[in-house]
């Protein structure tokens, strides 16, 4: 059954150490094709005569070899459903894994994809193929003797297998295997050694029937490429990277690219704390947004400051050389950085290598070309931190108005931009579903359909209850259970109910859909519910969890209808103290699912006495209670923008905005969640000590809150950040009577010196850290959402387990699976919000086509070419420029009329002429948007009010203005994401 | 549990190539020394382990008193054995663990009611280690107590299991295995008679998967003892050739 052949590996670690590791070889290792007559085959066959594909290469059907750098660079095109018969071995598979686990992955995936007939060969464990290393033979080229190998055994094994007369008779022409690779060197010792080979672009290109292949083709090197001049400073080798990471003369960190200016980034290095920042193209030496790179620090007096400049790369043509001009433009931009006072200057760097590449797919649109017929074209990616790339494709005109994915293959120093390929089209420009797509890839969310793995786990319809359902439930199917949601919402996650006892206490109880009974541990259900982690919520459209027949019907709590409960029953005095406290699971009946405004409506209407509205009134009362207290503890009460879209069912264009209320209901219902969850923190958290699921949010550093002290000093307020009580406190002070949006404002600059909060697991942190900040809670959890988020599905398996109602499992108390787990729906969550707001501003853009508004506004902040302002009534936030950039039109125009705004770096004012802008002042500003680049709309700010001659737009209409005028309602909505 | 090395690819093949219930490669040697009563040398894949067994003999010292028979252990691992070089062969934490693990699990085979008032001396020495020490040192020191004639009610034997990502048990675990972080079973058992003398857990795994990696171990102990018996006749009709008794077996 099994050979054995002991090898040697000399590894470094530190000191040279030799290791000796057993390495068995096999005969009991099948080939996986149907022709074969000798292996011992374990598997169905991966490899079958079914599939042909016709080459004019190779004239004979054929099974095909992958070398590690094809895989490597022509993923793209393996994962078109266009290869089949493929071999991959083992040594590819690892060497690929070893280089770069995002293709791994993909590669993986089309390997478990049965139709597309690719199998694993393990050659390194098969007695024939393995290739012992010989002495001087570098590990590379071991293993691309060992890839030659296994291609050849490959061959001559299905040559014997074929050599049959039954073969002979049947008439068909002998299979062959051959072998794809790009490197040349292998190449030639290939043919040499009697292999069929060809590069994966050569065949590709022989390939018949898929013309159009050729286009997701990696390029290295674009074909009749003059030899350009190199722009940019070469890359250190890896060695002397680690060299001089390990001599501390470099340093290793993210990149992260600027949004706002493509000239500038800044690198995340562990070691330091402010980012180290990173200007100029040669700098920045090819980096892109994401890499992990080496930086060499500058000497001190070449530091400088991040510019507050907005700069935006014009548009540049495929053959484009950079023109002089530009070059100057940079240059100069580069002076004014540097001219940055001493004070403000920050570590600064350049980029002298890169550790790893973290390219991936880039959504976005082909620039027009200005040559005719040409096959080059250059790719203006969605998402600005990104540089433009170099494509070639022969279906431009095609793809000229639609959205299309990208990738990068390469950057050579002589090219402007990095070399890419197409890789597949979303839909047409300014389609409501493009764009919707083209959030989702961008910000990483899983969002294809539930395959079908998945859907087999679902409970099979009709479901009923059973009698032993019942049994094992609390039946709380007689109480006054309603359940309060906004309008329009169909996963209804709780419901509440209230009663008085006869005691004279009351009951109050919270009760969460039961997902987890319905989604059961290590499925594939659970599995793609624990990667997606989150329902994301776009305008008008929701990216679901779970398949909709939990997360509608069979997991939603409506009305009138018996479903699962996980219930949290407290008993309470009129006070609101806790008595005690119980959880178990139940059934439950919702007497009626209601909007906020209905049940607001109910509690408001004397002449309702139902239990439904003594119920209410009971848990309105309670919750101000609750919510004075929490107060009291020193919770946040902070404010972002937020608004909602009336979307027309039919085109899904956006026809209202309008800011978000807050009723007394809203938070009625936020007090109770808040409870349970809390209760169920400390619950599951002294049972399990180790594993639990829990949520914090760390307190922000210090100097997170300067920007707000500075901004409420200017306005005569001390912001005090000692503590989060006295923070509130501050808070509550700032209020100036003249301007009623003021407070708000506040509150929203506190949300941004805000952390993120985060999930954990309890055994990984100490119990003093794992403090709700904006909560003012010791301890929370989420509990009360499960249908929308798996953290909570983890938790209701916690407290399952710990009372009894359901069994534990391995994986519910491993504490690193747990916390992989909570990193992923950190990461899940954070996207999600990312990608509504991006949907929210998509919309706003859409709302604003063809519009023009003039709209109340206030400044948020002062910078050196710009103010931010917001605009209550839509939640908006956007630039309004006062230096426009030089070269457009408005700016030449505005030097002539010599409207200079000074900056003052001591209090954060703009003056022009008499008029000042403070930040927290109301003005008036003109919204339209500009559409000139059909990638990224933006909406343009220019001033109405206060009027600047020569710089502020006339108002035309004075009745938009008036209409416009009133001051906006106040508003203050807890922050969503600490829910 | 990813954030560790996958112990098993997809093609169900282990690091080193083995099957999930595939054990190492398994030499083994009685008699190798003429000095002590009975000797052997046991080599489990790259595990390589010499033991010595002197007496039984009268007890010595302290341990006189007393009727019972006086079970002494030594384990020491050479200096060579590991890839970095050992600092001390004995004496260590470690290696008092397993001395001690190793008296637990001999002191349930050896027909101590045969040998009162006696002391038997078990010397191991593990000459390279690969995974799977204390395993491979007590085989070794069962072999040397078959060698050196002293009753035992069986073949007391070990093997270790562990436990892949997918949760397939792994019998037989190598040194990489071991270090790649899954959870490693130890069981000494006597497997005629199903009896566990000595079993040793290291990180924890769910209660719903104990059973199988037990049966794991147990099956790896079944065919480690099959293994270890036909060396045992193996060696008796080559030392009792020269009486010429051994044809008859």
């Amino acid at each position: 059954m099994q050979t054995l052949r002991e090898f040697t590996r000399k590894t470094k670690r530190g000191n040279i150490l030799k290791i000796v590791r057993e390495h068995y070889l096999r005969d009991d290792i099948g080939c996986g094709s149907d022709l074969c007559q000798y292996c011992f085959q374990n598997e169905v066959y991966q490899l079958t005569s079914s599939h042909e594909i016709k080459s004019s290469l190779f004239k004979f059907p054929h099974y095909i070899v992958l070398d590690t750098n094809v895989v490597l660079d022509q993923i793209d095109v393996l994962e078109e459903d266009v290869l089949h018969n493929v071999i991959v071995l083992n040594t590819v598979l690892n060497e690929v894994k070893h280089k770069s686990s995002s293709i791994y992955k993909r590669l993986n995936e089309i390997i478990h994809d049965r139709t597309r007939n690719f199998y694993v060969f393990v050659n390194e464990h098969h007695k024939d193929t393995y290739a012992d290393r010989e002495p001087d033979e570098s590990a590379n080229d071991r293993n691309d003797r060992a890839i030659r190998m296994a291609t050849k055994w490959y061959d001559s094994h299905l040559q014997t297998s074929q050599d049959s007369k039954v073969f002979q008779r049947s008439g068909r022409t002998v299979t062959r295997v051959i072998l794809l690779t790009d490197d040349a060197g292998n190449r030639a010792k290939a043919v040499s050694e009697g292999i069929l080979v060809a590069t994966a672009t050569d065949y590709v290109k022989s390939l018949e029937d898929f013309p159009l292949l050729v286009d997701k083709l990696s390029h290295k090197t674009f074909q009749n490429e003059k030899q350009a001049l190199p722009q940019y400073p070469p890359h250190l080798s890896m060695k002397e990277i680690l060299d001089g990471l390990r001599h501390k003369k470099l340093l290793q960190g993210a990149f992260q690219a600027s949004r706002e200016n493509y000239l500038e980034g800044s690198v995340n290095v562990e070691s330091y704390q402010k980012d180290i920042l990173i200007q100029g193209r040669n700098s920045l030496n090819r980096a892109v947004d994401g890499d992990i790179v080496a930086v060499e620090l500058l000497p001190e007096s070449q530091w400088s400051a991040p510019s507050e400049i907005v700069l935006e790369e014009k548009n540049v043509y495929a053959d484009d050389v950079p023109s002089e001009e530009r070059v100057e433009d940079e240059k100069e931009m580069l002076q004014q950085l540097q001219a940055a006072p001493v004070a403000e200057r920050t570590p600064t760097g350049r980029i002298v290598g890169i550790v790893r590449r973290k390219w991936r797919q880039y959504c976005g649109i082909l620039q027009p070309s200005l040559i005719e017929d040409t096959t080059r074209h250059i790719f203006v990616p969605a998402d600005r931190k990104i540089p433009r790339i170099r494509i070639e494709t022969r279906q431009a005109d095609k793809l000229l108005n639609q959205r299309i994915i990208v990738t990068i293959d390469s950057w050579p120093r002589n090219s402007r931009y990095p070399h890419g390929h197409f890789v597949r089209s979303l839909g047409p420009l300014g389609n409501m579903a493009t764009e919707n797509e083209v959030i989702l890839l961008e910000h990483d969310v899983p969002h294809c359909k539930f395959s079908e793995e998945v859907l087999s786990f679902l409970p099979k319809m009709p479901w009923t209850i059973t009698e032993e359902d019942y049994a094992k439930r609390v039946d709380l199917r007689d109480l006054y259970i309603c359940s309060v949601d906004p309008p329009g919402c169909t996963d209804i996650d709780d419901a509440l109910h209230c009663r008085e006892l006869p005691n004279g206490n009351l009951e109050v109880g919270v009760h969460i859909a039961d997902v987890s009974h319905f989604i059961r541990p290590g499925n594939a259900l659970d599995k793609e519910a624990a990667a997606r982690g989150t329902t994301v919520y776009l305008v008008g459209k929701r990216i679901d969890m779970v398949p909709e027949l939990l997360s509608s019907n069979l997991c939603s709590l409506v009305g009138g209808v018996e479903r699962f409960a996980f219930s949290v029953v407290w008993e309470v005095d009129h006070d609101a103290n806790i008595l005690s406290k119980r959880f178990h699971k139940s059934v439950i009946k919702s007497k009626r699912a209601m909007t906020y405004e209905e049940a607001q409506a109910i509690i408001d209407d004397v002449t309702q006495t139902g239990e439904i509205a003594k119920s209410l009134r009971y848990l309105n009362q309670l919750a101000k209670i609750l919510k004075k207290r929490r107060m009291d503890n020193g919770a946040l009460v902070l404010a972002s923008p937020e608004i909602r879209f009336q979307v027309d069912s039919e085109t899904h264009e956006p026809l209202e905005v309008e800011a978000k209320q807050m009723r007394d209901t809203n938070s009625m219902v936020e007090e109770f969640m808040l409870l349970a969850n809390i209760s169920v923190a400390q619950h599951i958290a002294a049972e399990f000590t180790e594993c639990a699921v829990l949520r914090r949010h760390p307190k922000p550093p210090m100097t997170n809150f300067d920007p707000l002290i500075k901004a409420a000093r200017y306005q005569g307020f001390e912001v005090v950040t000692d503590t989060g009580l006295e923070l509130a406190h501050s808070l509550d002070r700032c209020v100036k009577a003249d301007n009623p949006y003021f407070n708000t404002m506040i509150r929203i600059l506190t949300t941004r010196c805000m952390m993120q909060a985060v999930y954990f697991i309890s055994g990984s942190l100490q119990k003093e850290e794992f403090f709700h900040y904006g909560l003012a809670a010791d301890i929370y959890t989420h509990f009360t959402s499960p249908i929308r988020r798996y953290s909570d599905i983890m938790v209701h398996r916690l407290l399952a387990a710990s009372i009894g109602a359901d069994s534990t499992y391995a994986q519910l108390l491993e504490r690193k699976s747990n916390e992989e787990i909570c990193n992923n729906l950190n990461y899940r969550h954070k996207m999600a919000q990312y990608a509504g707001r991006a949907s929210v501003a998509l919309n706003t853009h859409l709302f604003f086509r063809d519009k023009e508004e003039d709209e109340e506004g206030y400044v948020l902040f002062v910078r050196k070419n710009a103010l931010q302002v917001l605009i209550p009534k839509y939640g908006l936030e956007g630039t309004l420029y006062l230096k426009s950039d030089k070269d457009g039109k408005d700016g030449l125009e505005r030097a002539k009329s010599e409207i200079i705004f000074t900056f003052n770096e001591e209090d954060h004012t703009q003056r022009c002429g008499n008029v000042i802008f403070h930040s927290f002042d109301p003005l008036t500003v003109r919204l339209s948007l500009d559409s000139t680049n059909v990638q990224h709309e933006k909406l343009v700010f220019k001033l109405v009010k206060p009027y600047i001659k020569g710089f502020s737009v006339e108002t035309t209409t004075e009745a938009v203005t008036s209409a416009n005028a009133q001051p906006p309602a106040k508003k203050s909505k807890k922050d969503k994401k600490k829910k | 549990m990813s954030g560790r090395m996958e112990l098993l690819s997809e093609q169900g093949l282990r690091l080193d190539g083995r099957r999930p219930h595939e054990l190492r490669r398994i030499k083994c040697k009685l008699g190798v020394f003429e000095q002590p009563d009975g000797s052997a040398y046991m080599e489990q894949g790259n595990t390589k382990v010499l033991a010595a067994v002197y007496g039984p003999h009268q007890a010595k010292g302290k341990k006189t008193e007393g009727n019972d028979l006086v079970i002494n252990c030594q384990y020491s691992q050479a200096t060579f054995s590991t890839s970095e070089r050992k600092n001390r062969p004995r004496g260590d934490r470690k290696s008092q663990e397993f001395k001690m693990y190793l008296q637990q699990a001999l002191s349930a085979a050896i027909k101590s009611e045969l040998y009162p008032r006696s002391q038997i001396d078990i010397y191991v020495e593990v000459l390279q280690a690969d995974g799977a020490n204390y395993a491979v040192s007590l085989n070794a020191a069962t072999l040397a107590l078959i060698d050196a004639g002293i009753c035992l009610n069986e073949f007391v034997v070990a093997c270790t299991a562990s436990l892949s990502k997918a949760n397939i048990p792994l019998t037989d675990i190598s040194h990489i295995e071991e270090v790649s972080g899954g959870p490693k079973l130890t069981i000494a058992a006597l497997p005629t008679a199903e009896k566990i003398a000595f079993m040793e857990m290291s990180e924890r795994f769910h209660i719903d998967q104990l059973e199988t990696v037990i049966e794991t171990a147990m099956a790896g102990c079944r065919e480690i003892r099959d293994i270890l018996e036909s060396a045992v006749k193996e060696h008796l009709i080559h030392i009792g050739s020269a009486a010429d008794w051994a044809r008859v077996c």
